[in-house]
């Protein structure tokens, strides 16, 4: 048997309130993609129970309440919303589609993935993301040139589904260094270098840092906005946590 | 080491499929079977050839999604591993591997080996759950279970709706699957309200998808990836029995 490191999950997910419907009314979030159960680690099947507990638990009353009591406008497939969103998706495919250059869907995820792994893993420095910051747009730049996507999209086309992922990755990665180098602190599971105690425990910077953050889409190839929460201890104070 | 690979392709289930032969040179005998699958697609991907569509979700042998038929046996040659743990160090420098999709009535092509496994969803959704109410957690001793049956229920349990017991048995039969997904409720208290009638309805929905008929040959069992026993299949049939000896009336009055 062979052991070796991985980083485990990444933390985040969608924000929430009790009813686990997030800030746009009726779109409920259940399971792992939202925030409300990660801790600082978790382990093997919390993401199996999570999605169990608020399936079982919350969303058949949440989401029936909400259906119960919401009146809804019927809406066709001609809204120009829909319209829109349509038209996005088959844009986005048609240009998907349209890659036949000369390294593969596979080739370019791995590259991403070493980077990743590189430069935004458990440790990490500001060097190291500001190199991933500069890496990961030219290799989003080269993947809409240079990928290679095959078949068509009127049959099942792993490899359409494939390089949709994949597309999706380079942004997310490239957001996650973005975030990861804003936040000069170590805090949860990850260890920015520059910040550790004389004896290399984790860090934190409770002046500056104790927030939570949201990132807002501002459209492809612009910078997002940070958005900040502040967190308010009550009831406890913050401590640090010493296994020593 | 090289292979010699003879797969499967079918555009879609409504064309004729046949046996294509792929040369895999260079192959390590650490990947995992369908890691192979992915380096020789990647290969014909670079050759601006189709690549060859195959199911995979976890790869690690608990979600049941992947599963093709290897040299005529389901999931390959190794016993108690579905095809995305069987490593290449199973075959030897030179082999001709054949790989086909599952082949049942009831899974219909969808593309090269690819198949649509919904016949299995339909059993579940005709029967396959109970209705313990939810909310807190009850306390743990407040319904005793009796050791051997807790791990007759995992064993069942175990089961994760690959598929691979139909497409070895010569009948396509799906008894083991729903034998297991039967069993893992009918041995615990919690599944007793609906017992009868869930045998009902999970045996009739499994008739109506055009599975065959169990004639106790065995072969499931034996490429199961999770070893689920045949003996389900018999607790499938006393059940079954049974509830044939109880009014359909009162059977179904007390599902609701
Ligand atoms: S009984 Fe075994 S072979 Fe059949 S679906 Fe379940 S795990 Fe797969
Ligand atoms: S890919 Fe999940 S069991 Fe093989």
């Amino acid at each position: 048997m062979r052991i070796y490191p991985a980083s485990h999950y990444t933390m985040g997910g969608l924000w929430v309130d009790y009813n686990l419907e997030s800030t746009i009314a009726g779109l409920f979030v259940a399971g792992e993609a939202n925030f409300s159960d990660h801790g600082a680690n978790r382990l093997g099947a919390s993401a199996l129970m999570q999605g169990l507990a608020d399936g079982y638990f919350v969303i058949p009353y949440t989401l029936g309440n909400y259906l119960a009591g919401t009146k809804f406008e019927p809406v066709t497939e001609d809204h120009p919303e829909a319209r829109a969103a349509k038209a996005d998706v088959e844009n986005r495919i048609k240009r998907l589609l349209s890659l036949n250059g000369k390294r593969t869907v596979m080739d370019f995820h791995r590259e991403l993935g070493k980077l990743m792994w590189e430069y935004c893993g458990m440790g990490r420095t500001r060097e190291g993301l500001q190199t991933a910051l500069e890496k990961i747009p030219a290799l989003r730049a080269e993947f809409w040139e240079d990928a290679i996507v095959p078949g068509v999209n009127e049959e099942l086309n792993q490899s359409l589904e494939y390089a949709g992922r994949v597309a999706d990755f380079l942004e997310i990665g490239e957001l996650m260094c973005l975030d990861a180098l804003e936040r000069e602190e170590s805090c949860g599971a990850h260890f920015r270098q520059e910040y550790q105690t004389e004896d290399g425990e984790a860090l934190r910077d409770d002046v500056n840092f104790s927030h939570v953050a949201a990132w807002e889409y501002t459209g492809e190839g612009t910078r997002p906005n940070r958005h900040i929460e502040p967190l308010e201890f009550e009831y406890v104070a913050l401590a640090t946590r010493s296994y020593k | 080491m090289n292979l010699t690979l003879h797969v499967w392709r079918q555009k879609d289930g409504k064309s004729k499929g046949q046996f294509v032969k792929y040369e895999a040179p260079d192959i390590s005998e650490d990947m995992s079977f369908l890691e192979m699958l992915d380096v020789v697609n990647e290969r014909l991907i670079l050759r601006r050839e189709d690549p060859i569509a195959f199911d995979h979700d976890c790869r690690e042998g608990i979600c049941g999604t992947c599963g093709v038929v290897v040299n005529g046996r389901a999931h390959g040659p190794r016993e108690r591993t579905t095809c995305c743990q069987l490593h290449m160090r199973s075959f030897r420098d030179g082999d001709h591997v054949w790989i086909e999709p599952w082949r049942a009535k009831a899974f219909p092509v969808v593309k090269d080996l690819i198949v649509d496994r919904g016949a299995f969803d339909r059993i579940i959704a005709a029967g396959g759950f109970i209705s313990a109410p939810t909310g807190s957690a009850v306390d743990a001793n407040a319904m005793p279970i009796s050791k051997e049956n807790a791990d007759l229920a995992m064993d069942a349990a175990a089961c994760i709706g690959c598929g691979a017991c139909v497409a070895a048995c010569p009948n396509a039969s799906a008894m083991l699957f729903t034998a297991a997904k039967i069993a893992q409720l009918s041995l615990l208290p919690q599944g007793e309200p609906e017992r009868w009638i869930r045998v009902k309805r999970m045996v009739r929905q499994m008739d109506a998808e055009a599975f065959g008929n169990c004639t106790n040959h065995g072969e499931c069992e034996a490429v199961c990836p999770k070893a689920v026993s045949v003996d389900n299949i018999a607790r499938l049939n006393r059940d079954y029995i049974r509830s044939s000896l109880i009014a359909e009336r009162r059977v179904e009055a007390a599902a609701g």
